[in-house]
């Protein structure tokens, strides 16, 4: 499913819908309100960005009541993950990235 | 940021798998397919309501000493192959035992494209220590929840083979 790879990628290339990312992992599930509160952008340009994540399938919606949650996906980042590292380079990896984010919290 | 706290945690995990959804139905149902995916340990479902379901260690945990059930739970609604809703329960430790009973939701649905949607929801309100366990947060020595479990999934029916 490389046409759908290409989706995730573009998706992925926009600092707003990686910020619109970061909140949902965050968070397990926001409504539009929420997500637009803390951007300076209005309500149709961070539709239009959701809508993109959507069909990266990187973001999921599901209704509750009168409300629209937005839930993140993070499978087709894992798949892409799994592309190029193994279980067992992970180990060493994770390793790196773990030190990274220790010596940065320290300084 | 406190406001969304007060939602429900819900993680919603969705896959595309180029198989039929009995097949799919199979891997999570039958304890030959779950052994041979994420992490190995044979499932087993008495799949109508009220049934029993349990997951047990893999022989990798037994060689390192790891026994018996390991998550419990009890089937809620069996559709074969397209829904199958469960209790979850973890019994790694007390801890995990006095989090109680999750709700785990699968729904296989075919698409045009000849591939099948697998949606996975989770409901873990009240259990923390189990949310951060099954989200894709938490990662040690290669492992992780169920994004790492349904990718090995994906992989396994579409070339036959585990991911590692």
């Amino acid at each position: 499913m490389s046409e759908s790879d290409d989706r995730v990628f573009k998706a992925l290339a926009d600092p707003t819908r990686r910020a619109l990312l970061d909140r949902l992992y965050k968070h397990d599930s926001l409504t539009l309100t929420e997500l637009e509160s803390k951007l300076e952008m209005t309500r149709f340009g961070v539709m239009k960005h959701l809508r993109i994540l959507e069909d990266a399938h990187l973001v999921i919606t599901r209704r509750s009541g009168r409300t629209k949650l937005h839930f993140l996906n993070p499978v087709p980042i894992r798949l892409i993950h799994d592309r190029w590292i193994d279980k067992y380079t992970e180990r060493r990896v994770s390793a790196l990235t773990d030190l990274k984010a220790q010596l940065e919290n320290a300084g | 940021m406190t406001k969304s706290n007060q939602t429900a945690p819900v993680q919603i995990y969705e896959i595309y798998i180029k198989a039929q959804p009995e097949k799919i139905w199979d891997a999570i149902t039958k304890p030959e397919w779950t052994a041979r995916y994420g992490y190995q340990g044979p499932a087993e479902y008495e799949l109508r309501p009220g049934g029993k379901y349990k997951a047990s260690a893999s022989k990798g945990m037994m060689a390192m000493g790891i026994q018996g059930t390991l998550v419990d739970g009890e089937v809620i609604e069996a559709q074969p192959p397209k829904k199958l809703v469960q209790t979850y329960r973890f019994l790694f430790s007390d801890q995990h035992r006095e989090e109680g009973f999750s709700r785990v939701t699968w729904e296989i649905e075919p698409t045009q494209a000849g591939f099948s949607r697998l949606t996975v929801t989770h409901e873990l309100e009240g259990k923390p220590i189990m949310a951060t366990m099954v989200s894709s947060k938490f990662s040690e020595s290669g492992t992780g929840g169920w994004g790492w479990i349904l990718s090995d999934l994906k992989t396994l029916l579409e070339t036959g083979e585990p991911m590692a």
